[in-house]
């Protein structure tokens, strides 16, 4: 089934400067119970958004009106913990296409992949600097060209390159989906099941 | 042919095709499925109109979302109960063999697979749950995906998957007395940190993995992920068949020697090549407490926290953020803190030695008045063997209550839920914020210090019951 295709992408940034972001923060596991994958933007990062009695938490990133975009930019290792795609599926129902840092693990890098969410990977300095530029002004503009595999703040910043796996490159650009491709190999699968027998 | 690790051997051997500068196309032997992560990829299914490939290479159980207590009553929370049915619902419909509550089998899925035979050496083993390395205890690459890849599993039996680097962690030694796999996983991460193993896929040896059970070794190889790693094994042994051999499921089979000639073999060959490796001493380990929250922020129960000083200056923001929502300090003694909340159970600490261990040291004491105790074996078949043995007896007798199976506090997703500022000495795997209830304080120990608290009170090094 083809999902949104990626190629170039420009837009201002959210900055979520902490590292070792778990899963468990991203959405917590009491809003797990649903049977679908819409709807997990709105508790998106829940417990930091909002405080106890549910009244939004005006120093949260998300609420502050100043910052706005497609691209979140967070401190290293971000989506550790829990297997839980419904991280990703609530990144990209709030609105996110990508995601920036220094540092991703690994099933939530997967999970990205496998959902048009690009996880794009910068050193740990240039990390920090982009923080800090956002800070200084945040209707800071960046483009992601997925094609050229770069990464820059726009109008004249250096381009900088990314990293991505070739398939899953072709994979995001195309708008492809790897059960599309298992499906089309499966008499491969079965010859393998024989071999072993 | 050139030295393999055993990771190498397993992982080679059920590649069906490479994808040339992409993935490896991996066949996965056994797919353990549960009602939170597997809905969509059902769904997915029905919306591509294909059925399950090879249903009986799955096995479904609920555990995440259940309640431990009146399991024969229907599920209160309704949309806990939703997902549990949806779970009975799609199993039938798509022929999995489906072990849904109060089945006699039901269990925490990591715990269930072991115990009933189908977890096997040499075997890829996949499940939507990040905790899946604890099966590479018997020797097998077991590992966590996300519901996209559970829907891969379900319609082709296959995942695509970039094959992970390949570290070895030795560890060497006699443990100290009251020092338990817990407390090594724990030191482990403490020196590694939290991300330190991302992107490899780890091989624990040394002669102090050689000489525990095979629930300790499920404890270490539970928490690979903890420290980022994709997931953790040890060859198997003699321990290992010999575990093996007391489960019906594999004592009646008829190939059972041949079977065990073949698990003989898998072991990394001498001279194989590891990206990294690293070795510690099992002498300098001591029980472990977590202070933090992330379960890489660990230190010896008697230690202090770390003081900001020693804190590398990029991470300091995040350790203080961490420091506050735990209510400690900087350089902090914790030992004689007071606790409010015990939790013994979980895929990591939910097993019989588990509860023999902290029956054993609440024997003959009293609770402490000021602790909350969640008792939760990791499955059914754990819950009937601690009644078997007497377990209930003793802690009730203590005044601790045995409850019934489930993940319960271990991510309180059902009503087992730690109030906002407690605190909780936990056997489980994550301290995260609001891991156990929003606003949870969550210390990570092993069983016997979960029960030294249960009868103190405070945070206590277990030594002093020994
Ligand atoms: S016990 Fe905890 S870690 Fe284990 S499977 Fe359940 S929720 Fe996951």
């Amino acid at each position: 089934m083809s999902k949104k295709k990626f190629e170039i992408l420009e837009s201002r940034c959210v900055p979520l400067p902490l590292e070792n972001v778990d899963t468990d923060q991203i959405i917590p596991a009491r809003f797990l119970s649903a049977t679908t994958r819409e709807g997990f933007g709105e508790n998106l990062f829940r417990d930091w958004r909002y405080d106890k009695t549910g009244n939004k938490n005006t120093d949260f990133v998300l609420n502050n009106p100043t910052y706005s975009g497609e691209v979140l930019v967070a401190g290293k290792n971000f989506g550790s913990g829990s297997s839980r795609e419904h991280a990703v599926w609530a990144i990209t129902d709030y609105g996110f296409r990508v995601v920036v840092s220094s540092f991703f693990a690994d099933i939530f890098r997967n999970n990205s992949l496998n959902n048009g969410l690009l996880p794009v990977i910068v050193p740990e300095k240039y990390l920090k600097n982009l923080l800090a530029l956002i800070k200084k002004d945040p209707s800071t503009m960046v483009k992601i060209d997925l094609g050229k595999q770069e990464f820059s703040v726009m109008p004249d910043g250096e381009p900088i390159k990314f990293e991505i796996n070739a398939y899953k490159k072709e994979c995001l650009m195309k708008g492809l989906d790897d059960i599309d491709y298992l499906l089309s190999i499966k008499d491969v699968i079965i010859d393998y099941e024989n071999s072993r027998n | 042919m050139s030295k393999q690790t055993l990771f190498d051997k397993i992982w080679d051997s059920h590649v069906v095709r490479s994808i040339e500068e992409g993935p490896d196309v991996l066949y996965i032997d056994r797919h353990f499925i549960h009602e939170v992560t597997s809905p969509q990829a059902f769904a997915g299914l029905r919306k591509r109109g294909i059925k399950v490939f090879r249903p009986e290479q799955t096995l479904a159980t609920a555990d995440h979302n259940i309640p431990t207590k009146d399991q024969d009553k229907p599920i209160k929370d309704e949309k806990s109960r939703i997902q549990v049915e949806q779970l009975a619902k799609n199993t039938a419909e798509f022929g999995i063999n489906y072990f849904g509550l109060n089945h006699p089998n039901n269990g925490i899925v990591h715990v269930v697979g072991p115990e009933l035979g189908y977890t096997l050496p040499g075997s890829t083993i996949v499940c939507g749950d990040s905790h899946t390395s604890t099966h590479g205890a018997f020797g097998a690459v077991a590992f966590g995906i996300g519901t996209s890849e559970v829907e891969m599993v379900l319609s082709t039996q296959c995942i695509l998957q970039p094959k992970p680097k390949k570290m070895r962690i030795n560890v060497n030694g006699a443990l100290g007395k009251g020092v338990t796999a817990k407390d090594v996983i724990l030191y482990i991460i403490s020196q590694l940190s939290t991300g330190g193993a991302t992107g490899y896929f780890v091989e624990y040896a040394g002669t102090t993995f050689k000489a525990m059970s095979m629930e300790e070794r499920m404890t270490v190889c539970n928490m690979s992920i903890e420290m980022g790693a994709r997931g953790g094994l040890i060859a198997p042994d003699e321990t290992t068949f010999e575990y093996l051999k007391t489960i019906p499921a594999i004592s009646g089979r008829a190939d059972l020697p041949q079977l065990i000639g073949k698990w003989e073999k898998l072991k990394t060959d001498d001279g194989a090549e590891f990206d990294r490796e690293i070795s510690f001493d099992a002498s300098k380990i001591k029980p472990m407490i977590t202070y933090g929250t992330n379960p890489g922020m660990g230190m010896a129960i008697n230690d202090t926290i770390p003081e900001v000083d020693d804190i590398n200056p990029d991470t300091s923001a995040s350790f203080l953020k961490s420091l506050d929502y735990m209510g400690f300090t900087p350089g902090e003694k914790l030992e004689g803190h007071t606790v409010d909340y015990v939790f013994l159970g979980s895929c990591t600490n939910g097993r019989i030695e588990d509860f023999r261990a902290f029956a054993k040291l609440v024997k003959g004491r009293k609770k402490a008045s000021n602790i909350t105790a969640l008792l939760v074996p990791g499955s059914k078949l754990v819950e009937k063997q601690a009644r078997e043995e007497g377990l209930d007896k003793i802690l009730e007798a203590a005044g601790f209550e045995l409850r019934q199976p489930g993940c319960s506090s271990c991510l309180a997703m059902n009503e087992d839920k730690i109030p906002a500022g407690k605190y909780a000495v936990a056997t489980s795997n994550r301290n995260f914020e609001g891991r156990q209830g929003p606003g949870a304080r969550t210390l990570l120990a092993s069983p016997l210090t979960a029960a030294a608290a249960a009868i103190t009170g405070k945070i206590t090094d277990p030594r002093k019951f020994l």
